[in-house]
């Protein structure tokens, strides 16, 4: 409403300052991490991925539809673009997250952030859990053929960060274990992968390069496929981590200028030498748990980022990669969903195998959104399952055995079209036959198909065919079911 | 049976409003909904936990912490809003208006009032609330965004209550001030309290005329009607001329001017209710 634009974005903004700010420092510490990490996942330098975080988190802080969602360079967009870097270059990576940004935008113009409303409550875990696993993956190459000492340091790291919240809960045990960590590997002269090694880091603020590529039809049909994959895992994410937050918070959000901001931000993240990145679960966890609410957490989890690195890039580099992974290692298990295993046992089979298709394909594939594709397949496929159980013929014969009377109930669909089929005994010789549909609900083609080819094989028999209450049964054919605006409408039209 | 709302939050200024619905309800025959609502909840900045360390089933135990925190203040908050809402019922049924019901909603103010804004007549609110000790001189935080929103009129009750023997409307031409005129005009119940139309003189004779024309249409409704025009800046003029006529109501029209004139140049609006002691009724 325009009358509330000024207040709401004040509320938006500011209305819960100190807390954003903080949580905004805690989340970048955890932030490092991750972007370092998942520049050297798509094979470029950490200062890709920095960048990427800086910009992504200001930009979508600014446009998104989400405010205490934390967005920046995620594992679920780098393990995309690993062969396009490899064959082609940074500067395509860099065109791919532009026309990706772009694929988003018009995503969000076309409202289809509605297409959430699929993806079912086990196809959300499945994709979380994905999620954590392909993290925890990312981290193995820094602990395999390493000298003993990274399992050591890593340990440690990961008893600083879970112990130490004991101590106190003021100081963000990341950052005491970074601290730790590098204090000791320092001291002690040990030799193990830093940060530094990785490659280069940004020693200046980040500028605007146009990508250099040729902007023939060649290059966008190269850039396409990746550019549509991380648009789609981008907004898959982006949506669920936004329904999560939402959850944790009690607030809505708005899930088209959600779509919208994530384009934007990986628009301009482009242009300024970043990969393309989305909403993150573990870090918004991380954010809301430290009382970030506000659209300035994610603004300042960028700011303090980008300010951490850029104006103490020389200790950064100095930071062993073993801390890094120890955070990265919490954050998987964090994000993980460990109630999902408990209920493997609980819930219904047909969710369960919902969710572990998910997370196989997931991983596999190391595409989210072929998983969560599948997983809404599934779903819906055993959903029409489940439906089609719904069916119930009665027969009966008339007093003079010459009319034989079908009766159903239920739901009559392409999936208990066999079972209706079934419901006929085409051999019984009588003079009439009466099918009565008015309790039932014909959905779609097939079943109306069905019921005139079972009309003409009575008629070949020689028998008189009589439908009766076609016109109710009927009613749910339509793709969109006119319910008319009187109580009880609903009840009639699903009941009778 | 005409009904008005009060809107209260248990500050000092819940208590002129309620007098003041009392005294329009008891004119105007109405009855009242009384309506608190609940604000947003804050974050509690205390226990927040910036360890920035998440552990198994983080998601579960995050959403079940902030369920149980936001329950526990939300009950409380409750209890007080319904303790207010007691008081005010009390407070008017001594004060004799028989049908008063009580509204605790858990929405923001202007999506309520969005809510029942078909069946009310008119809206009460204070001019300032429990922020009132805090930002002097600044008006309630939600006043703006309320008169904004609906189009009833709405009664801006300031902190002290006298009874209305006679009323000011600031008259400026425009559509919402002929509401107010047009109102009053048909408030039969009212027609006994004096009437003083004023209009500021912009240098045309529109608005001389138009001024005519307004005091003709009360006179004719049954009012005891004077009016005069004003030099000067209207908002230094009216409040003045409040002051000085011991008026006890100001009706006019609300945010009449353009939201970059209210950017720059400030609202008038805003600076006549802040300035104005006395209750103002304001039409969109």
């Amino acid at each position: 409403m325009n009358t509330d634009l000024l207040p709401r974005l004040q509320e938006e903004w500011f209305g819960n300052t100190r807390a954003d700010l903080l949580a905004g420092l805690v989340v970048a510490l955890a932030l490092i991490p991750e972007a370092i990490a998942f520049s050297i996942i798509a094979g470029v330098d950490p200062k890709i991925g920095l960048y990427a975080s800086f910009s992504i988190a200001v930009i979508v802080a600014i446009t998104g539809g989400r405010p205490g969602m934390i967005s920046a360079a995620t594992a679920a967009t780098a393990v995309l673009m690993v062969t396009l870097v490899k064959d082609h270059g940074l500067q395509y990576l860099l065109a791919a997250t532009v026309l990706a940004g772009l694929i988003q935008i018009v995503a969000g113009i076309f409202k289809l952030g509605f297409v959430m409303r699929f993806v079912s409550r086990s196809v959300m875990t499945g994709f979380v859990n994905a999620l954590a696993i392909l993290i925890f993956m990312a981290q193995l190459p820094e602990l395999i053929n390493v000298p003993q000492l990274t399992y050591v340091m890593v340990a440690a790291g990961l008893g600083i960060i879970y112990l130490f919240p004991y101590v106190t809960k003021v100081i963000p045990s990341p950052l005491v274990c970074i601290i730790a960590l590098t204090s000791v590997s320092l001291a002690m002269g040990m030799d193990i992968r830093t940060v530094g090694d990785m490659g280069e880091l940004p020693s200046t603020l980040p500028v605007f390069l146009w990508p250099d590529v040729p902007l023939t039809w060649e290059t966008f049909m190269i850039i396409l496929p990746y550019s549509a994959a991380v648009a789609a895992v981008g907004l898959l994410e982006s949506l669920m981590t936004a329904s999560i937050v939402d959850e944790l918070t009690d607030t809505t959000s708005d899930k088209n200028r959600e779509c919208i901001g994530q384009g934007i931000a990986n628009t301009a993240t482009g242009f300024i030498g970043g990969m393309a990145g989305c909403a993150m679960i573990g870090q918004s966890i991380i954010n809301v748990k430290s009382g970030g609410r506000g659209r300035l957490s994610c603004f300042c989890a960028g700011l303090f980022l980008l300010l951490m690195i850029v104006f103490l890039g020389d200790w950064v580099k100095q930071i062993p990669m073993a801390a890094l992974v120890a955070i990265m290692i919490m954050v998987s298990i964090g994000t993980f969903s460990w109630s999902s295993i408990k209920n493997l046992r609980d819930h219904p089979r047909s969710s369960s195998a919902v969710m572990l298709a998910t997370v196989i394909v997931v991983v596999t594939t190391h595409n989210l959104a072929i998983g969560v594709l599948v997983g809404v397949l599934l779903s819906g496929i055993f959903f029409a399952w489940k439906i089609a159980q719904l069916f119930r013929m009665n027969k009966s014969l008339s007093d003079d055995e010459s009319t034989r009377t079908y009766q159903f109930e239920g739901q009559i669909f392409f999936a208990s079209v066999d079972e209706f089929n079934a419901s006929f005994d085409f051999k019984e010789a009588v003079e009439k036959v009466v099918i009565d549909v008015s309790m039932a609900h014909i959905w779609d083609i097939s079943s109306v198909a069905a019921l005139d080819m079972v009309v003409l094989k009575f008629r070949r028999e020689g028998a008189e065919v009589e439908i009766i209450g076609l016109n109710e049964a009927s009613e749910t054919i339509v793709d969109k079911l006119a319910i008319h605006d009187e109580p009880g409408a609903l009840e009639r039209m699903l009941g009778h | 049976m005409p009904k008005l709302v009060a809107l209260i939050d248990g500050s000092m200024y819940s208590h002129s409003v309620c007098d003041l619905s009392a005294f329009f309800a008891s004119r105007l025959e109405a009855s009242i909904s009384v309506v608190h609502v609940l604000g947003r909840r804050e974050v509690p900045g205390k226990t927040a936990n910036l360890s920035g360390s998440i552990g198994l089933g983080a998601r579960t135990a995050l959403l079940e912490e902030l369920a149980d925190m936001d329950s526990q203040n939300a009950k409380l908050a409750n209890k007080r809003g319904r303790a207010i809402l007691e008081d005010a019922r009390e407070y008017l049924q001594d004060a004799g208006i028989k049908d008063v019901e009580i509204k605790l909603r858990n929405a923001e103010i202007v999506e309520t009032i969005a809510d029942f804004e078909s069946e009310v007549d008119l809206i009460v609110i204070g001019k300032r609330g429990v922020g009132a000790n805090f930002d002097e001189m600044h008006l309630g935080s939600n006043l703006e965004r309320v008169v904004r929103s609906t189009q009833k009129p709405v009664l801006v009750a300031s902190r002290a209550f006298r009874p209305i023997k006679r009323f000011l409307i600031a008259f400026d031409g425009g559509n919402s001030a002929w509401k107010a005129v047009e109102y009053a005009a048909q408030l039969k119940c009212f027609a006994d309290v004096p009437c003083h139309l004023i209009t500021i003189n912009n240098g045309s004779t529109s608005s001389k005329a138009g001024l005519e024309q307004a005091e003709t249409l009360m006179r004719d409704a049954g009012y005891e009607v004077t009016s005069e025009v004003l030099d000067g800046d209207a908002e230094y003029s009216i409040s003045k001329k409040v002051e000085e006529g011991e008026f006890d109501l100001l009706l006019m029209g609300a945010y009449g001017h353009s939201r970059i004139r209210n950017l720059i140049i400030g609202s008038t609006t805003t600076e006549m209710i802040r300035s104005c002691k006395v209750p103002v009724l304001l039409f969109r």
